[in-house]
């Protein structure tokens, strides 16, 4: 165990090979904004052989994005500059190039795809001529070599009928489509880096899987280096060799990425691998987050910055940065545990508390719903002339019992959401009956409706536009109490504060005003207003999803004691399967306004019998390097259809690998086929077992993908 | 540091936060209130200070007029103007008379009370009606907002000078009376505007919690919604006063506005023009155009210092 002092001039990896393409020294970027410096990156220094693909992992803020664009200089000065270090790619150091030599390596060199394509591609451009400009800027290729060229590339990366989509605008294609087109783009001039950063985030599941499979399968092909920058460390572990984990602007652990999820050995990565909920782990976890929020980077911590979140931190950390120590095996650890001269070998304290989590779940419903549907009109012109209905929710059924959360999970524009808002009657219901205890909701009026709403809330997925910033902490959360009367004057503050203080937040925060919290410490806030008038149900749409992990799992826990304290009944609405199975006593799965399956949360992940089930349940990136590979995945083609015409028939019939006879002209119903398993499948109806039988065994009848994806 | 100590037991007891992070929680400056953020960005725009200032001096003037006024505006002094020829400026009177031989400085400072009021309460008009029927249609949506703003749309046909004109035949002009008559034809711009803000207002997940917590209508859209359109709604004010007095003045140039012997800056110059004519009494019309010019300038520039300090897309600091 050497230690390589943070400081030093020598690199810290070998000097360069033949191999290498990418060598990071000591790289600072700062930000310089009202007379404070925020760090966001200070001081990494990393290795890339041609070839390989770099994972940088990392909460918000942890400075992996700048990381990513200082190698570009893309960096806005002011208010941002690279202060320090040394970029060498393939030869030449890039922080001394002039910027019209930079400009030749953009692009051309080093590409670099950002999570929202529909931000990055210029929507007064169509598709195709954007890359043409690229290929006639960067390669030299005449108008007409260049057409030709985008045309194959875009059939390259998988979009069908490339010769049409060439001519098409940003906006007329879909989200995975875009991201498609992006990566097309660059790749145009055979760049040796890839930069990708989060380029999967804003996607579905079944669409993430698809790129993922692509961005692997090119990165093969063209023999790319990549720089593969997420949060997800699922992402991770499918598709990168090495990684570099990140805290407030610096590298704290450096490994290969079986290293990484087979021994890690910081503490922080310790904490990001615990605290995700893990979709092949036993139902209803408590998960073991990391304590604290993430560090304000204009006003660092002393000593190792992770020091104020670690379960494991001593005297010294508070007071001395710990150097990057390289590690027998390898790896390279910014932790004092791993000072050579320490005797005994850190020992991780946990690793999973595998508590289940106890309730009695009475089994009378508290809300029942049948029937329901909800059509958006679209109208046009000036007499709002109705041409079309956008269908979001079409004819579901489902109970929630007291004390339960049911999970609602589906790809975007399933219609859940709505769901979500009908059941609390936010939205009018097109036909369908709601019974909340008993009372039909659809029936109460005006008053009536307004005293009912006590009982039932809603916690948004947004932390950020779910509170009114021109209100104070405790003026929201004495909202509820107000409105229905339920205390006066000093008692309501009284209430106020215990309420505070139940979520985990300093009741002295009362008069502060939303934007001075973080998004976990908002989301707080906004439970808090949730069950300020002690409701009996609350619906939860995406409460988690804009979290980072390490809060995620601060805040689910937060749920789960709720629940279990005041006797909640919950509606989970999310697109993460993993945090679904974390939370659910039943989970449904919506396709396009229906629900396709509902079953016990154990039933639904130990046997899920939907092919759309099974093909989400199978797109989920997994954390597990060693069977990379070798797991059989489904990868659904194609996107999910419009709700303005859906397909007729079973609507998943158009991706579905198992369509059969009756699929595109018979709808298939919501069927119990045994102990509470509902499936909306055409396979499981006795009806058509016999033909359903053959279709099994036949080959999938849709160009869909199955099986490895080392196959391509 | 036994305070500091305090708070972080405190903050552990009560939140189970790490107690670092508390400390930094608890010890750290706040971040500035939404309204002190903008006050000191406003601060920051030089010359919408400056212009703060002097309107600020320019209401002290009007509120003081009597007391401050050298002479008294109606005065007549034949002796001052003679065989009516206006006196030009001298040390007892430095602008000059008109050719009455009225002190124009008294003139001019009673005239700013007369513009001001009609600045204010025209605005004041238009911003209430407008802001009250704007945040309804784009709150409420569908025929409610079809019906308010085609309203809105015919009064915008109007030639506004012509109905101002038709109206004050009608009635006896008064600074209540033609303010009135300019808030009918300014309202539909404010209603316009908050109606747009309320549109985007409406989709944000606050104004649906408010609905889910019980909150009736009336309340989201004025105590939840509102305070969040008042930027956009206050620049406008700003923005509309000056046009007001402007209005105010052109109208009593044609002799529609504030009846003779009141003094207003419209009328003012009005008088001036056969004057500045026969005599070349060019101070007849200077001082009141001055006044005008500069207070609408000023208005124009607090405006645009208020946009900016109020547009959170802003960046000025």
């Amino acid at each position: 165990m050497e230690p390589t002092g943070p400081r030093r001039d020598q690199p810290l990896s070998a000097p360069a090979g033949g191999d290498e393409l990418l060598r990071v020294e000591e790289l600072r970027t700062y930000f310089f904004h009202r007379g404070t410096t925020v760090r966001a990156v200070d001081g990494i220094s990393y290795q890339l052989n041609r070839g390989e693909v770099l994972g940088v992992v990392g909460e918000s803020g942890s400075g992996k994005t700048v990381s990513g664009l200082s190698l570009l200089r893309l960096i806005d000065s002011p208010p941002g500059r690279i202060v320090g270090g040394r970029i060498w790619f393939d030869g030449q150091e890039l922080l001394s190039l002039t910027e019209a030599e930079m400009r030749e390596i953009r692009g051309n060199e080093i590409a670099m795809i950002f999570q929202e394509p529909l931000t990055s591609l210029n929507p007064v451009f169509t598709v195709g001529d954007q890359i043409v400009e690229a290929l006639v800027l960067h390669r030299g290729m005449t108008k007409a070599q260049a057409r030709e060229e985008a045309i194959s590339l875009l059939a390259r990366v998988g979009i069908p009928n490339p010769a049409e989509r060439f001519k098409a605008y940003p906006h007329q294609l879909s989200g995975g489509m875009r991201q498609r087109a992006m990566i097309a783009m660059a790749l145009s001039c055979r760049p040796k880096l890839l930069i990708a950063d989060e380029p999967t985030t804003a996607l579905d599941v079944s669409i993430q899987a698809q790129i993922l499979e692509l961005m692997k399968e090119l990165q093969r092909d063209f023999r790319m280096a990549m720089i593969f920058i997420t949060h997800d460390l699922g992402v991770i572990s499918e598709v990168c060799d090495r990684v570099n984990v990140m805290y407030a602007g610096r590298i704290v652990e450096q490994g290969t990425t079986p290293q990484l999820f087979t021994s890690p050995r910081h503490p922080y990565t310790w904490g990001l691998l615990d605290c995700l909920p893990k979709i092949d782990e036993p139902r209803r976890q408590r998960l073991t987050p990391i304590i604290g929020q993430p560090p304000n980077l204009a006003r660092l911590p002393s000593g190792c910055t992770f020091h104020p979140r670690c379960p494991y931190a001593w005297e010294k950390c508070r007071v001395e940065e710990p150097p990057l120590f390289r590690l027998p095996e390898g790896q390279t650890v910014r932790c004092w545990l791993y000072e050579p001269s320490r005797a005994e070998a850190p020992v991780r304290l946990i690793a999973r508390e595998e508590i289940e989590v106890r309730r009695v779940v009475d089994h009378r419903p508290l809300l029942e719903v049948q029937g329901l549907v909800k059509h958006f009109p679209i109208t046009r012109g000036i007499l709002q002339r109705k041409v079309a209905d956008v269908v979001a929710v079409d004819g579901i059924d489902f109970t929630v019992n007291r004390g339960e959360t049911l999970g609602l999970v589906g790809e975007s524009g399933c219609g859940k959401t709505t769901t979500g808002r009908l059941v609390l009657r936010l939205l009018e219901p097109t036909a369908g009956t709601i019974r909340f205890d008993g009372v039909d909701l659809r029936s109460l009026k005006g008053d009536q409706l307004r005293s009912f709403r006590r009982r039932m809330q809603i916690v948004f997925q947004d932390p950020f536009s779910s509170l009114n910033p021109r209100r104070t902490v405790g003026s929201i959360i004495a909202q509820p109490i107000e409105v229905h009367r339920l205390a006066q004057g000093r008692e309501v503050e009284e209430r106020v504060r215990h309420i505070l203080e139940r979520v985990g937040l300093n009741p002295v925060y009362a008069n502060r005003y939303p934007h001075e919290f973080s998004g976990g410490q908002r989301q707080r806030i906004g439970i808090a207003r949730a069950i300020a008038a002690n409701p009996d149900f609350i619906v939860l749409d995406e409460p988690v999803s804009a979290l980072d992990v390490s809060i995620q799992a601060q805040i689910i826990n937060l749920l789960q004691d709720l629940q279990l304290e005041l006797g909640l009944s919950y509606i989970f609405i999310a697109h993460d399967l993993s945090v679904v199975r974390a939370v659910s006593d039943r989970v449904a799965v919506m396709y396009l306004g229906k629900i396709v399956e509902l079953a016990d949360n154990a039933e639904f992940y130990g046997n899920p019998l939907h092919p759309y089930t099974k093909a989400l349940l199978s797109a989920v990136p997994r954390i597990d390097p060693a069977r990379r590979g070798a797991r059989q995945r489904i990868i659904l083609p194609g996107d999910v259809p419009s709700p303005i015409n859906p397909p007729s028939g079973c609507r998943f019939h158009t991706r579905c690998p198992y369509r059969f006879t009756p699929c595109d002209k018979i709808e298939p119903r919501l069927r119990d086929i045994g102990s509470g398993h509902f499936v909306a499948c055409h396979l499981y109806d006795p009806e058509f077992a016999e033909q359903a039988g053959l279709a099994g065994k036949a080959v999938p009848a849709t160009e869909a993908v199955v099986g490895s994806p080392g196959q391509g | 540091m036994t305070d500091r100590d305090a708070a972080i037991e405190r903050a552990e007891l009560t939140t189970g936060v790490s107690p670092a992070v508390a400390i930094e929680e608890l010890v750290s400056e706040r971040p500035e209130s939404p309204w002190r953020l903008t006050w000191r960005r406003f601060l920051r725009h030089r010359l919408a200070v400056v212009s703060a200032v002097f309107l600020l001096a320019l209401f002290v003037t009007a509120l003081l007029a009597p007391w401050i006024a050298p002479y008294d505006p109606n005065a007549i002094d034949l002796q001052l103007a003679q065989f009516g020829r206006p006196a030009s400026p001298s040390l007892a009177h430095p602008m000059g008379s008109d050719q009455v031989g009225r002190d124009l400085l008294s003139r001019v400072i009673h005239g700013s009370r007369v513009s001001l009021a009609v600045g204010f309460l025209a605005t004041g008009f238009a911003i209430v009606v407008g802001t009250v029927l704007g945040a309804i249609a784009g709150y409420a949506g569908r025929w409610v907002d079809m019906a308010i703003m085609r309203v809105a749309d015919m009064m915008l046909a109007f030639p506004p000078l012509l109905f101002l004109m038709a109206v004050l035949v009608g009635v006896r002009p008064s600074a209540l009376t033609i303010s009135l008559a300019i808030g009918v034809i300014n309202w539909m711009y404010v209603a316009r505007l908050v109606r747009g803000e309320f549109l985007t207002l409406r989709t944000r997940e606050y104004a649906e919690a408010a609905r889910a917590i019980g909150v009736p209508t009336w309340a989201i859209i004025f105590r939840e919604l509102l305070p969040n359109a008042m930027g956009p709604i206050i620049v406008a004010a700003t923005l509309s006063i000056p046009a007001a007095i402007l209005t105010e003045s052109t109208l009593s140039f044609l002799g529609f506005g504030i009846q003779p012997p009141t003094a207003s800056w419209g009328n003012m110059l009005q008088n001036a023009f056969t004057y500045l004519r026969d005599y070349r009494a060019w101070w007849m019309g200077f001082y009141p155009g001055l006044m005008i010019a500069l207070t609408v300038l000023a208005f124009n520039f607090v405006g645009d210092g208020l946009r900016d300090a109020l547009d959170p897309r802003s960046r000025i600091d």
